[in-house]
């Protein structure tokens, strides 16, 4: 039973989570982003909406799916979370990569992504100049997350079985 | 130099650049 919620339950709800935080962060750097600068140069501007009532849902999820994200795939390391964060054992290199990543990503999301976007957003109060940096420093973690995913889902698709052994012998 | 990142497409060859990076390191520290 024990086994049934870990690496049954544990893994679909880590997949789930991961699916709604990278899926969530994919649409606002291949859609948001771009619908964004668009808005803006409508005359007049367009774009209110989305940020009022587009962005702070999507953030939202966004940045508690990654909570769950992370703590199912502490939970279903387990006991064996040093080996892969360690790098100790070698069937756990492609899984310690790729939680690395997520780890990294997962602090881009918290640290520069969010206490940022609050600034844009005006959910805190910032000058024009703060709220200029804030974009640019929330976009690069965002751009750079997009980036990370890729090494990160590949390392988690093949860390496993008859994957793992396809791709590192 | 331009920031790749500043692209979308350019973001995403970055990372397939460090996705094939990354597969060669793994292999190495899983000894070869």
């Amino acid at each position: 039973m024990g086994d049934f919620i870990v690496y049954g339950l544990g893994r679909w709800l880590h997949i789930l989570a991961g699916v709604m935080w990278i899926g969530l962060l994919y649409y606002f750097n291949f859609v948001q982003v771009d619908a964004m600068k668009a808005a803006a140069a409508d005359q007049p501007p367009t774009g209110a909406g989305i940020t009022k009532h587009v962005a702070p849902r999507a953030l939202f999820f966004f940045r508690w799916a990654a909570v769950v994200t992370v703590l199912a795939g502490a939970m279903i390391l387990g006991e064996r979370i040093d080996d892969a964060l360690l790098f100790k054992e070698r069937a756990y290199v492609p899984i310690g990569i790729g939680a690395w990543l997520g780890l990294i990503m997962f602090f881009n999301v918290w640290v520069l992504i969010w206490p940022n976007q609050k600034k844009i957003l005006g959910i805190v109060p910032a000058t024009d100049e703060e709220k200029a940096k804030a974009r640019r420093v929330a976009f690069l973690a965002s751009r750079t997350n997009v980036m990370l995913s890729m090494p990160m889902l590949f390392m988690m698709v093949a860390s496993g079985g008859i994957f793992r052994r396809a791709l590192f012998g | 130099m331009k920031n790749p990142l500043d692209s979308l497409w350019g973001t995403v060859i970055s990372g397939l650049v460090l996705t094939v990076v990354l597969y060669f390191l793994a292999k190495s520290m899983m000894g070869g």
